[in-house]
């Protein structure tokens, strides 16, 4: 992501084509509309989603409660996108000390590798992995869910991670290593200490990776779907619409604070 | 433990998982495309063959939409860039110290759920929707008009919305990287703004534009659930007989030779990108 600090050193002036604020702002507003409408009748006393709109109500918001379908897919959700995190951060940060610190002949094949998922598209990734889990005969599940999620997670801790690692000088290690210390004690003492802001920030964006995807999820969730699955299903019934977008609003606040803690703890130094 | 022991330590774990949940489940999918059925189940290699491919190639409608789906790629991509592009320079030249919060404030919209935003616009521009509401509601129409949703362009336009944002971050970074020096040199040599403008910062920005085209052509290629959201039948893409084959159709083999030709052309895709743009550099 682009670096905003150096934002306010280059804001210096080439003449200007005027208009580009009005721009922006028009250009935001307009991002913002969707949004604001689902939040104006996630609150609006009308089961259909039409204007004129009919007075301020909470019970959209509290019926969510009242519904343990919705509450089971959004637990399976936060279920999947943790497990899933877990293992992407995990596996990601050790391709990323591999990547940043050592020198082998296969290092072009493991990032190829660990980037690629970003590129194939999903549609095709998930049908794969339903061949391999029907082959295998393994049920569809909240594990294959998250099997294919741990995929599409790892190339950005891998990308967090090691932009992290190309920061700080190897001879710190290497110093650490002359004085005694062995890999383990080094990466222990020395390099996880600084690492971890980038690793937490990598194991948040992976989380929101995970918790918002369906693509693959529509694939391969069986019959106890994760929460934009479920979403999936039901938005064609339309009465059901105003609880549904209470909770994804709910939900949507949720992921904006975790994504805001990682993009905070990714510039920590 | 040494560098030596801690090199295999570190590799095998990661290498193992996405051999195991990235490349396997691919290759099986390459073997399967070459099957003429899925008789003796899925392990079993009898006489592979190009008969899927065949059926392929003398489907017409099957080519029609990969093309039509890459055509509606490249105008999201271009649309989403070049609307981007001036959100890009208003925040590395003109937004000054407010520039951070005005970034986040572009970010925002693109951390909401996906789902959220789609049917978002849904709630817009539907039947029943808002444009239809407040239309009849002011007097325009007598009646709901269905025009506005269910077709490619609802697709395109949902597809470039989302984008947007994300479009605007590799020319941000790019526009950032330009040295100060430069313009200052351009305008004591004379030049006139736009001129320094075509002259100056769009070649050096080109490398982030092209970036930010390739990072959206790429996962909109394969789309298929905002078709399905907001698409209907008339917007459906390439990515969407893929998965009926999968689910509703049930015809793995062909399903498979389907996807094996969209990975083929993602891939010529971005082996033309990375030509283009120094992937590496612009990826970190």
């Amino acid at each position: 992501m682009a670096d905003v600090r150096r934002v306010g050193a280059a804001a210096r002036s080439p003449a200007a084509p005027s208009g580009l604020g009005l721009y922006f702002f028009v250009l935001l507003l307009l991002l913002y509309l969707p949004i604001a409408l689902l939040l104006l009748f996630s609150v609006n006393d009308n089961t259909t989603l039409t204007f004129p709109l009919r007075g301020l109500t909470g019970r959209w918001y509290a019926g969510v409660l009242a519904e343990p379908g919705l509450l089971r897919a959004a637990r399976n959700s936060r279920v999947v996108a943790a497990g899933s995190s877990l293992v992407a951060t995990l596996l990601g940060t050790m391709a990323a000390l591999l990547v940043a610190r050592f020198t082998f002949r296969a290092k072009l094949a493991l990032v190829s590798l660990a980037v690629l998922p970003l590129i194939v598209p999903f549609v095709v990734l998930g049908a794969s992995l339903l061949l391999l889990f029907s082959a295998a005969g393994i049920d569809r599940s909240l594990g294959t869910v998250g099997a294919a999620h741990t995929v599409i997670s790892i190339p950005y801790v891998l990308l967090i991670v090691a932009s992290r690692l190309a920061e700080f000088d190897p001879s710190l290690e290497e110093a650490a290593m002359d004085l005694g210390a062995d890999y383990l004690t080094t990466l222990r003492r020395v390099v996880v200490p600084i690492i971890a802001p980038a690793v937490a920030s990598a194991a948040l964006v992976a989380f929101t990776v995970s918790f918002d995807e369906f693509a693959l999820a529509l694939f391969l969730a069986g019959r106890d779907p994760t929460f934009p699955v479920y979403l999936l299903g039901q938005l064609r019934f339309a009465n059901r619409l105003p609880i549904l977008i209470s909770l994804a609003m709910v939900m949507t606040v949720g992921t904006l604070l975790l994504a805001l803690a990682a993009e905070r703890l990714r510039r920590a130094r | 433990m040494d560098r030596r022991r801690a090199f295999w330590v570190l590799v095998v774990p990661p290498a193992l998982w996405l051999a195991a949940f990235f490349l396997l489940p691919l290759v099986l999918m390459a073997v399967v495309s070459f099957r003429a059925d899925l008789r003796g189940g899925l392990l079993t290699f009898p006489d592979l063959g190009l008969r899927q491919y065949a059926a392929l190639a003398s489907t017409p409608s099957f080519l029609r939409l990969l093309v039509l789906s890459s055509l509606v790629a490249l105008a999201v991509a271009a649309v989403a860039t070049a609307s981007a592009y001036p959100v890009a320079y208003f925040l590395a030249f003109r937004a000054g110290r407010r520039a951070g919060v005005y970034l986040l404030l572009l970010m925002v919209p693109f951390w909401t759920s996906y789902l959220l935003r789609v049917m978002a616009w849904k709630l817009i521009l539907g039947s029943s929707g808002v444009i239809n509401s407040l239309l009849i509601a002011s007097g325009v129409l007598d009646e709901p008009v269905s025009l506005f949703l269910y077709n490619r362009s609802a697709v395109g336009i949902t597809l470039t919305y989302v984008w947007i944002p994300f479009a605007a971050l590799p020319i941000l970074a790019a526009l950032q990287r330009i040295e100060p020096a430069l313009m200052e040199a351009a305008f004591d040599l004379g030049a006139t703004p736009l001129r320094r403008f075509l002259r100056v910062v769009l070649p050096l920005s080109l490398p982030g534009v092209l970036a930010s085209f390739f990072m959206v052509f790429i996962p909109t290629v394969g789309e298929y659930v905002t078709p399905l959201l907001v698409g209907g039948s008339r917007g459906s893409l390439y990515g969407n007989i893929i998965q009926d084959f999968f689910t509703k159709a049930a015809n793995w083999p062909l399903g498979s030779a389907l996807s094996m030709v969209m990975l083929a052309m993602t891939l010529a895709w971005v082996a033309l990108a990375a030509r283009l743009v120094n992937l590496r550099q612009w990826l970190t």
